[in-house]
C-alpha cells in the first residue's frame, strides 16, 4: 500500500514537520497518533503565523474606519475571501465568512423564516408555510438536521427526509415521493462525517431543480479532503468549516450563488451589515456584507486563507490520494478482524476520510479509551449523527479520521492498539461479529 | 491501564440485579448525550423519613462497560440500605469520581466503588460513572425523598 502513497518520505516528514502538536506526547510519554482531524484538524505553522501576523500588524475592525490598519486589515480580510472562493471555484462575492459550518447552515434556515410575507419584494423561493416540505437525509450531522427541525416548527411546514440503506447509502427508491414540487429546500450532505459515504451531489441537485427547491450542501467533510468546484457541484448553498481544514477554530463559510444571496433575507443584523439606517428601518448591504453582521472574525479568516494556500501548495488531488490511501489500509486491516464491523461503504468504493466501526461487544468507548492508552487519539459516540447511528442499530461507534500528516505507521499503530481491545475485555476473537 | 479493574469488568459483564422490576415508586430515564448511552431506572422505597429504606433498584442500562458496571454497583450498594446510607455512598462516589485522582474512595462506604478510582483521572469518563448515580437520585426525589442534603447530582457539563 505504502508505494502507493502520493508523498515521498521525505515530502511526509516535511507536512509533519509542519505541525508543532504533532512532536507532542500524551498518556505518559506515547507518540500522538491523532486520528480525528474529522472532528477538528491541527493547524499547521504558516496557519498559525499568518493568524499572528495579522495581529501584530494590522489588526484594526474591518470595514470600519479610515486609518491605514483598518485599510490593510480590510484588504486582508478581502484577500482572504477571494482566496477562500477561488478554493472551490466561485466569485469572491459569494464567499460569507461565518463563525463555523453550523452558523452556515443556520444562516440559510434563518434566511427561510425572516422572509416574512410582508417583504417587499420578496421572493416566494424562501417562503415556506403549512403544506411546504424541507427535504433532509438520515445521515446527516445534527448540524444539518436540526437547524431543518427548527425552521420546519416555525413556519408549520413538514421536515421529510432520505433513509440510508444497511451500506449506509442513501436509499433513494423513494425519492420521488420525497422530492416533489412541494418541497422548497432539500439539505444533505456531501460526505459523511461517519460513514465516508460520497453522495451524488450533481444527481440529487437537478432532481431537486426540477421540483424547484433550493440545494443546500453540508461540505464540511468534503472540502479539506477532496476538490470541490462549486460551479459544477449543483447546489445553491455550501458550508464549511474552517477549523477541519487546517484552520483556525472560529471562522466558518457559506457560499451561495450570487442571485440568491441577493434575494435572501439576513440572519444576523446590526452594525456593517447595513446601507442606510433610521429610527424606523433600515435597508442593508449588498452580500457577502449583508450576512456579515458585526466586526468579523478577520484573523481567522487570514489564518483560513493561510491553510488554503498551504493545502494548494500540496495540492488537493495529492492530499485526498493519500488519505483514501491511508482509508483503503485501514478498511482491509478492519476487515482482517473478524470481531470488527466497517460501517459504510465496502473496501473500494470511494469514501471521504473518516472510517468508523463497531467492536461487537465492547461499547465504543472503551474501545476509544484502549486506544488512547496507546496515544491513539479517535473519536468515539454518535458523531453528532444519532438518527444515523440508531439507524445503523449501534449506539456508539469508533472513528479514525485522516488528515494529509497521517502516515501508513500510524494506521499500523491504529490497528496494533486496537488488537489490545479483545484482550482487555476478554473477547472471543474467534466469534464474528454480528 | 488502572481503569479497568477486574471487578468493573465483571460487573459489566454479568451487572447484578439488573432488568426492571416490579413494585416501584419511580422511573426514570437518563442519557448521557455525548454518546448516547442510556440507563432507564426504578426505584422502590419502603418507610418515611429517616427510616426510608431502599427496598429495590432495577434498571436497564445500556453503555460502556463503566457506566453498566456503575449501575450495577449502585444497585448491590443500596438495595436493602436505608435512604440516608444510599445518599452517603452516593455523596462519596461522587467526591471520588470527580477528584481527578485525588480521593482514593473509602471501601467501608462505596464497597466494589472503589473500583472506579481510576475513572476520575479521565475527565470523559466520569459522566459514564456517574450516570446511574444521577438516574438514582432523580427517581428517589421522584419518589417523594427529600435529597435536598445532597449536592447537584449532574457532573459538570452533563445534561439529562
Ligand atoms: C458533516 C458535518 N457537518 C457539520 C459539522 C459542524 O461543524 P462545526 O461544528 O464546525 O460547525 C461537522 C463537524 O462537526 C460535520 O462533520
Amino acid at each position: 500500500m505504502a508505494d502507493v502513497l502520493p508523498f515521498t518520505d521525505g515530502e511526509l516528514a516535511a507536512i509533519r514537520g509542519d505541525f508543532p502538536i504533532l512532536t507532542r506526547t500524551v498518556r505518559d510519554g506515547r507518540p500522538l497518533v491523532y486520528l480525528d482531524s474529522g472532528a477538528t484538524s491541527h493547524k499547521p505553522t504558516p496557519v498559525l503565523d499568518a493568524e499572528r501576523a495579522f495581529y501584530e500588524q494590522h489588526n484594526a475592525a474591518v470595514h470600519r474606519g479610515a486609518h491605514q490598519l483598518a485599510e490593510e486589515a480590510t484588504d486582508d480580510f478581502e484577500a482572504a475571501r477571494a482566496t477562500v472562493a477561488s478554493f472551490i471555484g466561485a466569485p469572491a462575492d459569494e464567499v460569507v465568512f461565518t463563525k463555523n459550518a453550523t452558523e452556515a447552515l443556520n444562516l440559510v434556515a434563518y434566511a427561510f423564516s425572516n422572509a416574512a410575507p410582508t417583504d417587499d419584494p420578496k421572493d416566494e423561493r424562501f417562503v415556506l408555510g403549512a403544506g411546504d416540505e424541507i427535504l433532509v437525509t438520515e445521515m446527516e450531522h445534527h448540524a444539518n438536521l436540526v437547524p431543518w427541525q427548527e425552521l420546519a416548527r416555525r413556519t408549520g411546514a413538514t421536515l421529510r427526509w432520505v433513509p440510508v440503506d444497511a451500506d449506509g447509502a442513501l436509499d433513494l427508491s423513494g425519492l420521488d415521493e420525497l422530492l416533489t414540487e412541494r418541497t422548497k429546500v432539500f439539505a444533505f450532505t456531501h460526505v459523511s462525517n461517519v460513514l465516508g459515504t460520497v453522495n451524488p451531489v450533481a444527481d440529487l441537485a437537478a432532481r431537486a431543480h426540477a421540483v424547484g427547491a433550493l440545494v443546500v450542501v453540508d461540505a464540511c467533510q468534503s472540502v479539506p479532503h477532496l476538490a470541490v468546484d462549486v460551479a459544477t457541484l449543483g447546489a445553491d448553498f455550501i458550508a464549511f468549516s474552517g477549523h477541519k481544514m487546517y484552520g483556525p477554530m472560529g471562522v466558518g463559510v457559506l457560499w451561495g450563488r450570487a442571485e440568491l444571496l441577493e434575494v435572501m433575507p439576513p440572519f444576523l443584523t446590526g452594525g456593517s451589515m447595513i446601507e442606510l439606517v433610521t429610527m424606523e428601518r433600515s435597508t442593508y448591504a449588498p452580500a457577502p456584507q449583508k450576512f456579515e453582521a458585526g466586526v468579523p472574525n478577520a484573523a481567522q479568516a487570514v489564518g483560513l486563507a493561510a491553510a488554503v494556500r498551504w493545502i494548494e501548495g500540496l495540492g488537493i488531488d495529492r492530499i485526498h490520494a493519500h488519505e483514501a490511501a491511508l482509508v483503503d489500509l485501514l478498511q482491509r486491516g478492519l476487515s482482517e478482524r473478524p470481531w470488527v464491523r466497517v460501517v459504510g461503504p465496502a473496501v473500494g468504493t470511494p469514501r471521504g476520510g473518516a472510517v468508523a466501526f463497531v467492536v461487537d461487544g465492547v461499547h465504543a468507548h472503551d474501545v476509544g479509551q484502549v486506544l488512547d492508552d496507546a496515544g491513539v487519539a479517535v473519536r468515539v459516540g454518535h458523531h453528532c449523527a444519532w438518527p444515523l447511528h440508531r439507524a445503523l442499530g449501534a449506539t456508539a461507534t469508533t472513528r479514525a479520521s485522516f488528515a494529509v500528516h497521517n502516515t501508513v505507521a500510524e494506521v499500523e499503530a491504529l490497528l496494533a492498539a486496537l488488537d489490545r481491545v479483545p484482550v482487555v475485555f476478554g473477547l472471543d476473537t474467534e466469534r464474528e461479529a454480528s | 491501564m488502572d481503569l479497568y479493574q477486574e471487578l468493573i469488568l465483571e460487573h459489566s459483564k454479568r451487572p447484578h440485579h439488573a432488568g426492571l422490576r416490579d413494585p416501584f415508586d419511580a422511573e426514570v430515564h437518563h442519557i448521557n448525550p455525548t454518546c448516547g448511552d442510556e440507563v432507564t431506572l426504578r426505584v422502590d422505597v419502603s418507610g418515611t423519613g429517616a427510616e426510608a429504606v431502599v427496598t429495590d433498584v432495577s434498571y436497564e442500562a445500556q453503555g460502556c462497560s463503566i457506566s453498566v458496571a456503575s449501575a450495577s454497583v449502585l444497585a448491590e450498594e443500596v438495595i436493602g440500605h436505608r435512604v440516608d446510607e444510599a445518599l452517603e455512598t452516593f455523596e462519596a462516589m461522587r467526591a471520588m469520581l470527580t477528584s481527578r485522582g485525588q480521593v482514593a474512595g473509602d471501601e467501608t462506604v462505596i464497597g466494589d466503588g472503589v473500583a472506579f478510582a481510576g475513572v476520575s483521572k479521565y475527565p470523559a469518563r466520569v459522566k459514564c460513572a456517574l450516570l446511574g448515580w444521577s438516574a438514582f437520585t432523580d427517581a428517589l426525589a421522584r419518589a417523594g425523598v427529600d435529597i435536598s442534603s445532597t449536592s447537584s447530582t449532574s457532573p459538570q457539563g452533563v445534561s439529562s
